[in-house]
């Protein structure tokens, strides 16, 4: 490369010990990563990532080689949500690279940390049309929470290190790192990266002192207090932290979509999901409390229900990581921007302090609140539909959460199979419910499985998915298969689109287009084409035999419920209602 | 009323994307943008003006301020700012209008920078409204040719700019590696 060492005195100096051997970049990316602590990644190889692969041959970390691009961002997304460490995915150039997208942007809207690895055509070629030539980095700026091109061996280390940092502090996401061809092949010294400088990156994570002290003097002022906890929690790993806020306060609680399992579903505060699809209960609890503890949350639309009246009698504090949460879909009464561990550590501490003087003067106030949440759970109780005739999708749920006793990872696919999920099966940990909450992306659930159960060995992982969805991300059978990964994949197959077929019989006259699945393949010839078991089930009384026998079952298991087609998720909130407005079950007949 | 954002950001590729891509997002369409290097040669101050719904302002500061190439993202709308706009403009006029054109350009406080046979091209600089108006009397003498820098702004504020300092991360060693190699 260089003539300068023919100049070199033959007598060199003895090489230090920390002086690095000469590695190529593909060399440096691995090594980097294992500095970083990945012991697993999910992949496809391709052409401008051949050097890449080269490296991967004889390299202890583990890559999974799955069948689509897409399934391998799922997968990573699975193994980060049911860890909370950085999944990281790996794809090549061009196509590769834009089939990574969607579980990029899925991975945005849920707050998961998760690095994605793509090549990229040789520097000298970048722009000219390459073969599997894509601009990855233009394509994926607004899908990553940052990312970056490497145009030189010199900056791949610092590169690589930033984009784990980044994926993994603050509000967690997904970082993009595109690597060209002869950056994985030229060669260079690799020296560790022990510091990272992001000046324009700013962390918020103590909370501000005054403003907690605020906070807590509103939580004991309050007299209706009602704790809305989400995905922040588990991100943040702060679910003890959560349990004894609420516990100090007694409040009830509601954990979203993404925050299930941040509460424990067996503990006495816990009330249910709210929002769309919630229970009456949280969504009255919601709609009449005076004070909404707003914890990792971001006010979504699907919890919010029509924004203008949600929540009206309620003053809202609200914590959050993310300053450009606060305020942007409701306004709170008292911001914190900070880690909402650290910050409910710090208002627990506020809260004991102010108790001796404080705990009882509201007592009768919220002895009557929680008489009131008692009520409004006895009058319209979460209670799965269940019948002698037939299998009801909720029935299903309930099977399952029986197996899983609150202590299964339940990884969800997207639509009518997912609400039933989230209010049927209970999760007393966090990171046990993985479901793609912001983006509602079909097709994630089994490979977000495939995820969870190579982080997860020891765990029971139950595949939840619509037969819509499975037959999305259908091609991963095989990567179970391969690995014989015990995941008991349960399709909840009701011959429809069921979600959209929901609407279109609610808000399209019945006008089904487009939303009836047939042709839907046996599943028994269909898992045993890859050499493992497949059963259909159809009548009530097999139900719960064949899903303990899957469960009984050492290596994969393909359950296929033929469920009654017409079963439709409540309540439900029609969209722009308020959420105390729900529609708590199908239309009656009226009897003359 | 349009507003003007100013940024102090990183000289990097893509910065510039990312920022832009905050407003086109949300379907905002660019008054005018304007880049340079700072002091600083590895920073760039980026002065933005953009039309958006007041309530919306504080949300697109935000997340301009998320960006990891963004240092400094503020809204000079309402602050205490100067604002100051270039214009560039060629002037082709007949032999008798060249006086009063040169007269028009004392009144702006324009100066000549090329004079030829065919006309003039004036430089001058000022508030965008007042740039308007030169550029509407110029076009009286003649066909005009004009290109404008788009607004530059300085916060008449010393705002004080928060950066993080350098985080040291401790990363898995040779024994990590060594573990790594047993598990499998």
């Amino acid at each position: 490369m260089s003539t300068s060492t023919e100049h070199r005195p033959t007598a060199q100096r003895p090489t230090p010990a920390t002086e690095s051997k000469l590695m190529s970049g593909a060399q440096i990316l691995l090594e980097c990563l294992v500095r970083e602590n990945v012991d697993c990644i999910f992949g496809y190889p391709g052409g401008v990532t051949l050097p890449l692969y080269d490296a991967f041959y004889d390299h202890p970390i583990r890559h999974v080689l799955v069948r689509h691009e897409q399934n391998a961002a799922f997968a990573a997304e699975g193994y980060a949500r049911s860890t909370g460490r950085v999944g990281v995915c790996c794809a090549t150039s061009g196509p590769g690279a834009t089939n990574l997208v969607t579980g990029l942007v899925d991975s945005m809207m849920d707050s998961i940390p998760v690095v994605a690895l793509t090549g990229q055509v040789s520097t000298k070629l970048i722009g000219s049309d390459a073969f599997q030539e894509a601009d990855t980095f233009g394509i994926t700026r607004s899908c990553t929470k940052h990312n970056f091109l490497v145009k030189t061996i010199a900056e791949l280390p610092q590169a690589l290190h930033e984009a784990f940092y980044i994926a993994s502090s603050g509000r967690p996401g997904p970082v993009l790192v595109d690597v060209p061809k002869d950056v994985f092949q030229a060669q260079s010294h690799y020296t560790p990266v022990s510091e990272i400088h992001l000046p324009g990156y700013r962390v918020f994570t103590e909370g501000h002192t005054g403003q907690i002290r605020r906070a807590a003097q509103m939580m004991w002022d309050a007299k209706r207090p009602f704790v809305y906890a989400g995905g922040g929690i588990i991100a943040a790993n702060a679910s003890e932290e959560l349990r004894e806020l609420v516990e100090l306060l007694d409040a009830p609680t509601v954990n979203t979509l993404m925050g299930l399992g941040a509460l424990a579903a067996e503990h006495r505060n816990f009330i249910s999901m709210p929002g769309m699809h919630g229970s009456y209960a949280a969504n009255m609890g919601m709609s009449n409390a005076d004070l909404l503890i707003a914890l990792g949350v971001r006010f979504d639309d699907r919890v919010t229900g029509r924004l203008s009246a949600f929540a009206p009698h309620a003053k809202v504090i609200h914590v959050d990581i993310d300053p450009a949460e606060i305020g942007k879909n409701r306004v709170p009464d008292l911001p914190i921007v900070g880690d909402v561990k650290r910050v409910m550590q710090k208002l627990t501490k506020v809260l004991h302090e102010l108790a001796p003087e404080h705990r009882e003067r509201n007592a009768g106030d919220r002895t009557a609140w929680w008489r009131q949440i008692r009520e409004w759970q006895a009058e319209h109780p979460l209670t799965p539909e269940v019948s002698t005739t037939e299998i009801k999708p909720q029935h299903v749920m309930r099977e399952i959460d029986r197996l899983s006793g609150g202590r299964a990872i339940v990884s969800s696919d997207v639509g009518q199979h997912q609400m039933w999920a989230a209010q049927f099966i209970r999760f007393n940990q966090p990171r046990l419910w993985l479901n793609s909450g912001g983006l509602g992306s079909m097709g994630f659930g089994l490979p977000a499985a495939i995820g969870a159960q190579f982080a997860c060995p020891d765990k029971l992982v139950f595949a939840i998915v619509g037969d819509g969805g499975f037959q999305m991300s259908i091609p991963e059978l095989a990567t179970i298969a391969n690995h014989g990964l015990p995941i008991k994949i349960v399709v909840v197959n009701n011959g429809y689109l069921g979600m959209v077929r929901q609407w279109q019989e609610l808000f399209y006259n019945n006008r089904l287009s487009q939303v009836e699945l047939n042709s839907f393949p046996d599943v028994t010839k269909l898992a045993g084409a890859y050499g493992f078991t497949g059963r259909t089930v159809e009548k009530v009384s097999e139900l719960a035999p064949a899903l303990e026998e899957a469960v009984r079952e050492n290596g994969p298991y393909l359950l296929n419920i033929r469920v009654s087609p017409f079963e439709n998720v409540y309540p439900m909130v029609p969209a722009g209602g308020a959420i105390n407005e729900m529609v708590l079950g199908p239309p009656q007949p009226v009897e003359v | 009323m349009l507003q003007v954002i100013s940024l102090l950001v990183e000289n990097k590729p893509g910065a510039l994307m990312r920022i832009t891509g905050v407003l086109s997002a949300r379907g905002y369409n660019i008054e005018s943008l304007t880049v340079a290097r700072t002091l600083d040669p590895t920073l760039s101050r980026m002065s933005i003006v953009v039309d958006i719904e007041p309530q919306l302002r504080a949300q697109v500061i935000k997340q301009m301020n998320k960006l990891i190439n963004v240092l400094q993202a503020s809204d000079l709308s309402d602050a205490g700012a100067v604002k100051r706009e270039l214009v560039l403009i060629r002037v082709r006029a007949a032999q008798a209008s060249r006086t009063a054109i040169l007269k028009e350009a004392e009144i702006f406080g324009a100066r000549v920078v090329d004079s030829s046979t065919e006309g003039f091209a004036l430089e001058v600089t000022g508030e965008s409204e007042k740039l308007d108006e030169f550029i509407d009397v110029m076009r009286s003498y003649g066909e005009i040719d004009v290109t404008r820098s788009g607004t530059v702004a300085v916060s008449l504020e010393a705002k004080k700019l928060r950066l993080s300092p350098p985080v040291s991360r401790t990363l898995h060693t040779e024994e990590s590696d060594e573990k790594l190699e047993t598990r499998h």
